[in-house]
């Protein structure tokens, strides 16, 4: 930034971008710390190293970094090649443009040839707000688990990336990471996400009256949500579903026999994501409990920021919340709070 | 190395044999691309019987040469040379395309020793071979890539991405090879979607462009060992000018023979025109 710019101090976004997003942050930390490990970690990304943070991973480690400008599909076939050599690249860009506008070189460069290629989506869901449609990812968990020998991973927030992305380390073939713009609070502490597994969801609570799976930015305003309705004398237990495929098809069964009915939240189309997992889990189980599916109801983002479209796709706790007690023929707790992210 | 002669004839048959090969296995699946095999033959044979660094027996040495066939659908002439190699035993190529081979219309990574990455999906692999080319930088060897791609499949803008990135991180283990045989499947390229002045292009791109008989296997070594042997600073591509079906006079330039199925009669016409070529 140059000084004699006649800005005002904090309009210039580009730098301070990544300060207000400690999950971002976490990503570039820890997959620094991996390459300071010695691990065989390199990063891509596609002109968006200041949006995801991974610029403090470059000046920890320009000689891991590859930019590879505005060419997602190149710059993912070219991870792969790189993973043959035996390196581990993280693949990073917006989740519409990997996942989507990639998704043929995902599926056969990388989840065919089973290449070690860990893709990170971020800003997914509808976490780009008034960006709209094109930067909007709500099919994103569908594509990519449709793809055999793709594992499919949403953690909830900094410290479930930092475990899962250690943990990756030890996992065979490749994963879809997917993440939001950064700013999902915490639900752990580094100490409690330490333990976290690939294809282990963790029970929070089974609920009698209802248990919630969800994954991802969802998992926070689930736990907000049902401790609202537990005010109004509801037992409502949360999963974190972190890992959508391989689907911890056990918790689901366990959540299936303990509760009267389930519900999924995921910020992601009904469609085939975690609510389309989760129902084919338990239509192969056989179990006679009711589900809702809660999340993008086939339907695409309006325009608004962020907060204003969590509130109106009901995807913050009031709406979770408000979308549970109708499921369960109750009123809508008051004290649900709508504030997912601040402002 | 550039002190040693190139063995032309020990390469001519090795073409030859690929021709042969690609006719029997082709008998086998009852269908398949004769045309764009026979047009790369030579190249094939001059990269695994001259320019690629490669040890018998050995398809995962970490030290050597990387080969991408760009244009997978021409793998079947691709198959026996692995097989030369020793990289996997000969008669297991007569399953060809049966149900459960390993041996497909394209070739795969996973299934086939010495395949150093899958392709089938035009477009692809510049691109993975710029990824594997920039990981040498991180290796505690270092190895060429050649990625061989067909002139249609310039069509794909995805090549071009690789072609950028390739040159502006001054890639310069990194050889492409464009199998310029002027058709691609619904007639000549240049009349589908034109893409002279093709030389031009590369250069434009940052590519140090060679042309080349690609039917000349003494041409074709020598354009291959000098680029070896060349210091560069960045990518190099070899427009390897060919003739789509070359070898069997009725599917020369003809567009209908990109695919087809040799009736057991005709086959040995065309083994006989091939070997009265050797």
């Amino acid at each position: 930034m140059s000084k004699s710019l006649p800005l005002q101090p904090g309009t210039w976004q580009l730098e301070s971008l990544i300060d207000q997003a400690p999950v971002l942050q976490t990503l570039a930390d820890t997959l620094a710390d991996l390459a300071d490990e010695g691990a065989p970690v390199v990063v891509c990304t596609a002109d968006l190293k200041h949006s995801n943070g991974l610029v403090r991973f470059e000046r920890r480690h320009p000689d891991r970094f590859f930019q590879f400008g505005i060419s997602e599909q190149n710059m993912v076939s070219a991870a792969a090649g790189m993973a043959t050599t035996g390196l581990e690249p993280y693949v990073a860009t917006f989740a519409s443009f990997l996942a989507l506008l990639c998704a043929e070189q995902i599926r056969t460069d990388v989840a065919y040839t089973g290449q070690r290629v860990r893709l990170v989506g971020h800003h997914a869901g509808i976490s780009l707000g008034f960006y709209g449609t094109s930067h909007h990812a709500t099919e994103d968990l569908a594509v990519t688990r449709s793809m055999a020998g793709m594992t499919v991973i949403a953690p909830a927030d900094a410290s479930a990336l930092a475990a899962l992305v250690r943990a990756a380390g030890d996992w065979p073939g490749p994963i879809y990471f997917r993440i939001g713009r950064g700013r999902e609070p915490d639900v752990y502490t580094p100490e409690q996400a330490a333990g976290m597994a690939i294809g282990s969801a963790v029970e929070h609570a089974l609920g009698g009256d209802l248990t919630i799976i969800a994954t991802g930015s969802s998992v926070h305003p689930s736990l907000e949500a049902a401790r609202a309705l537990a005010a109004d004398d509801l037992d409502v237990g949360v999963i974190d579903m972190h890992t959508v495929k391989p689907l911890d098809a056990a918790a689901v069964a366990r959540a299936a026999s303990h509760s009267r009915r389930l519900m999924t939240v995921e910020e992601h189309n009904v469609l085939g994501g975690l609510g389309g997992a989760v129902a084919e889990a338990l239509t192969e189980a056989g179990a006679p409990v009711p589900l809702l599916r809660h999340g993008m109801h086939d339907e695409y983002g309006l325009i608004g920021p962020p907060t204003h479209l969590y509130r109106h796709h009901r995807l913050d706790a009031a709406g979770i919340a408000a979308a549970a007690a109708e499921f369960l023929g109750v009123r809508s707790p008051e004290n649900a709070s709508a504030d997912l992210y601040g402002t | 190395m550039s002190d040693r002669p190139v063995d032309v004839q020990a390469l001519r048959d090795k073409a030859l044999f690929l021709r042969e090969e690609t006719v029997r296995l082709i008998g086998i699946a009852k269908t398949g691309h004769f045309a764009s095999s026979f047009s790369c033959a030579e190249i094939l044979a001059v990269l695994y019987g001259d320019t690629l660094r490669l040890r018998r027996g050995q398809p995962d040495w970490p030290e050597r040469d990387r080969f991408l066939l760009g244009k997978g659908h021409a793998a079947v002439a691709l198959y026996p040379l692995l097989a030369g190699l020793d990289f996997f035993p000969s008669d297991e190529l007569d399953s060809y395309t049966r149900l459960g081979s390993p041996f497909g219309d394209h070739p795969d990574m996973r299934r086939i020793p010495g395949i150093d990455f899958s392709s089938g999906s035009l477009g692809h692999a510049l691109s993975a071979g710029v990824g594997m080319a920039l990981a040498a930088r991180l290796q505690p060897h270092q190895y060429g890539v050649y990625v061989l791609l067909g002139d249609g499949e310039l069509h794909e803008g995805q090549v071009w991405e690789a072609a950028m990135a390739a040159s502006h991180h001054g890639a310069a283990n990194l050889v492409a090879i464009v199998d310029r045989n002027e058709y691609c499947l619904d007639g000549r390229v240049e009349d589908v979607v034109a893409i002279e002045p093709l030389a031009d292009k590369w250069s434009a791109f940052g590519w140090s462009a060679h042309e080349v008989d690609g039917h000349d296997v003494e041409a074709l070594a020598s354009t291959f060992r000098g680029l070896t042997e060349m210091r560069r600073d960045g990518p190099a591509v070899v427009i390897a000018h060919t003739v789509k079906g070359k070898g069997v006079g009725f599917m020369e330039r003809e567009p209908g023979w990109h695919l087809g199925y040799l009736d057991p009669q005709d086959e040995q016409l065309v083994l006989t025109e091939l070997r009265g070529q050797g």
